[in-house]
């Protein structure tokens, strides 16, 4: 091998790598992205005033999100290595390191949630308790939607996030983009393979960038 | 008339950086069955407080509250869901749901109460239209104006067909004349629905086209209530004469006076106009004394669908003559004689 791009060596390895990218942002959006969504929820109903306050639950959850979001990714995946290994039975592979970039993801996404949901104007969930509506029944039928345009756009931004996160995933044989542009990439001094899975990066992010933005505006009915 | 919501002793307090501070202190309000109640204040009077607790949203630190026969004082949240179905309410800023369409905004209610679709559909057409909004069915209130906003705000009060509707200020986000429309609307809620209304306002024109009585409010206390004609007619404090000089201009004020002082050399008396109409009798008559008279200010308008009012004349003539008519006038309505 030359240290170029060859299309018959490369672009299978290229589009199985892409498989294994979009396999792990996909389960990893969805476990991560229900969950930090939960989080989220629960960090802005139990907060002084708002729906179901509980000055200690949410304490405990303020906490716990302030302890996990900033410890940087690639320490994540060997702190939870136990975790793994206690539900999966190994740490290797490319299932296997969605269990840390779910954790990452949800924690994350938990305080874009409850950012987003604060914004919601007092008024808007008196109405509803006026007219007769619980609190778990205005958090089911109404806060979501009345946020949706910028939780789109945060989920967006997470979204993001999780594909520069399955890069480093690849350290633990999660495979994909990442891993692809460093094995055939930069450990054989091959620069035209790091830049071409670079751009596909790149226009993998402006897409789903694009797909956010117009779903946020469709939401916002801007 | 009978009762619908009745308060008796009612304080609130809220706590502040460790100290109580008292919202509301021993109010007791009786708002009969089918009138369009109004309280007035300025901002900080306890008047949004207040009218929170006829629906639970906010609780009394003490006192007793009825809501149509039945005591909600120790109510828990749980408890005053049921009791908010029955009482619609309407916001300053219209707190409409903006990820909702305008029939969404007005099914929101009835879902909560659990009306089936069918009716669900018929009861929000049904509304719309009694509102006068059935083509905006799938607008988005961002696509309204403020009173169309107001009229959906109304439309979603009454949606479950509630016996009370509390208005909190409901008109003073919007331009005068939209204004006149929405209370227009509230007027017909009330008239043609039978439905009790509570207004909150810091506007005393509000009071003065909708209201049958009013209380004011002042500092968390209720310093006057009454009929809005009497209230209007004879304010007793100080804060319920500045809410009616904010609203009746037919009695001249400090500088009024001096500018017709300084132009009059008769005594000038201010006589208020009443329902009875005998002031041109006496006046017809003043001649009789020697005495002339001139109308220098004054203006008669309704209140209640009574007359209401106040001339401001020039008496010109002996002292003893002038004497004699501001006597005869005295016997007939209220007089007063501007000092120089």
């Amino acid at each position: 091998m030359r240290n170029t791009w060859e299309g018959d060596v490369h672009l299978p390895l290229l589009i199985e790598a892409l498989g294994k990218t979009g396999y792990m942002v996909s389960l990893t959006l969805l476990i991560g992205g229900l969950l930090g969504l939960a989080l989220g929820l629960a960090l802005y109903a139990t907060r002084q005033g708002s729906l179901l306050p509980n000055r200690a639950v949410f304490a405990a959850l303020n906490v716990i999100v302030n302890i996990v979001r900033p410890i940087p990714f690639i320490i994540l995946i060997a702190a939870v290595q136990p975790l793994t290994v206690l539900l999966t039975g190994g740490y290797i592979g490319t299932e296997r390191a969605v269990i840390p970039l779910a954790i990452a993801t949800m924690f994350g996404f938990s305080r874009i949630v409850e950012q987003n949901l604060v914004t919601i104007e007092p008024g808007v969930i008196e109405a509803a308790r006026a007219s007769g509506a619980g609190p778990w029944r205005i958090l089911g039928t109404l806060v979501i939607p009345e946020a949706l345009g910028p939780l789109i756009l945060g989920f967006t931004f997470v979204f993001v996030a999780v594909i520069d996160m399955t890069a480093v995933a690849g350290i633990v044989g999660g495979g994909g983009l990442g891993n692809f542009a460093i094995s055939y990439g930069f450990q054989r001094y091959n620069t035209e393979v790091v830049w071409v899975a670079v751009i596909v990066i790149i226009v993998l992010v402006q897409l789903v960038q694009l797909l956010g933005n117009w779903l946020a505006r469709k939401a916002l009915r801007r | 008339m009978a009762a619908i919501v009745e308060l008796h002793g009612v304080t609130k307090q809220y706590r502040v950086d460790g100290k109580d501070v008292t919202a509301l202190d021993g109010i007791d309000i009786t708002v009969e069955r089918g009138e369009i109640f109004a309280i007035i204040g300025y901002s900080g009077a306890g008047k949004s407080t207040l009218v929170r607790l006829v629906n639970g949203l906010e609780r009394a630190t003490s006192g007793r509250i009825v809501v149509d026969g039945t005591d909600v004082s120790g109510f828990t949240e749980r408890q005053f869901l049921r009791v908010r179905t029955g009482i619609g309410m309407i916001f300053q800023r219209f707190n409409l749901f903006r990820s909702r369409t305008v029939a969404g905004n007005v099914a929101y209610p009835l879902r909560v109460a659990g009306w089936p679709k069918e009716r669900r559909d018929a009861r929000v057409a049904e509304l719309l239209d009694f509102v006068g909004l059935l083509d905006r069915a799938y607008s988005y209130p961002d696509q309204l104006s403020g009173g169309q906003q107001q009229r959906v705000g109304i439309a979603r009060a009454l949606a479950t067909n509630p016996s009370i509707v509390l208005a909190d200020e409901a008109t003073s986000a919007l331009d005068p004349e939209t204004t006149q429309d929405v209370l227009d609307l509230l007027r017909k809620v009330n008239r043609e629905l039978g439905v009790t209304v509570i207004v909150i306002t810091h506007e005393m024109e509000v009071v003065r086209s909708i209201a049958d009585r009013v209380a004011v409010l002042d500092s968390g206390r209720k310093i006057e209530e009454g009929s809005v004609y009497e209230v209007f007619a004879h304010p007793r404090t100080d804060t319920a004469k500045r809410f009616v000089s904010s609203v009746v201009h037919n009695e001249p004020n400090a500088g009024d006076l001096e500018r017709l002082q300084g132009r009059h050399e008769g005594r000038i008396v201010t006589a208020r106009v009443g329902e009875d109409g005998r002031l041109g009798a006496v006046l017809s008559d003043v001649a009789r004394h020697g005495v002339r008279f001139e109308i220098l200010f004054g203006g008669i308008g309704a209140l209640q669908q009574r007359a209401f009012g106040s001339l401001t004349l020039e008496l010109t003539g002996s002292d003893a003559g002038v004497d004699a008519v501001i006597a005869e006038l005295r016997a007939i309505t209220e007089v007063k004689e501007e000092s120089r």
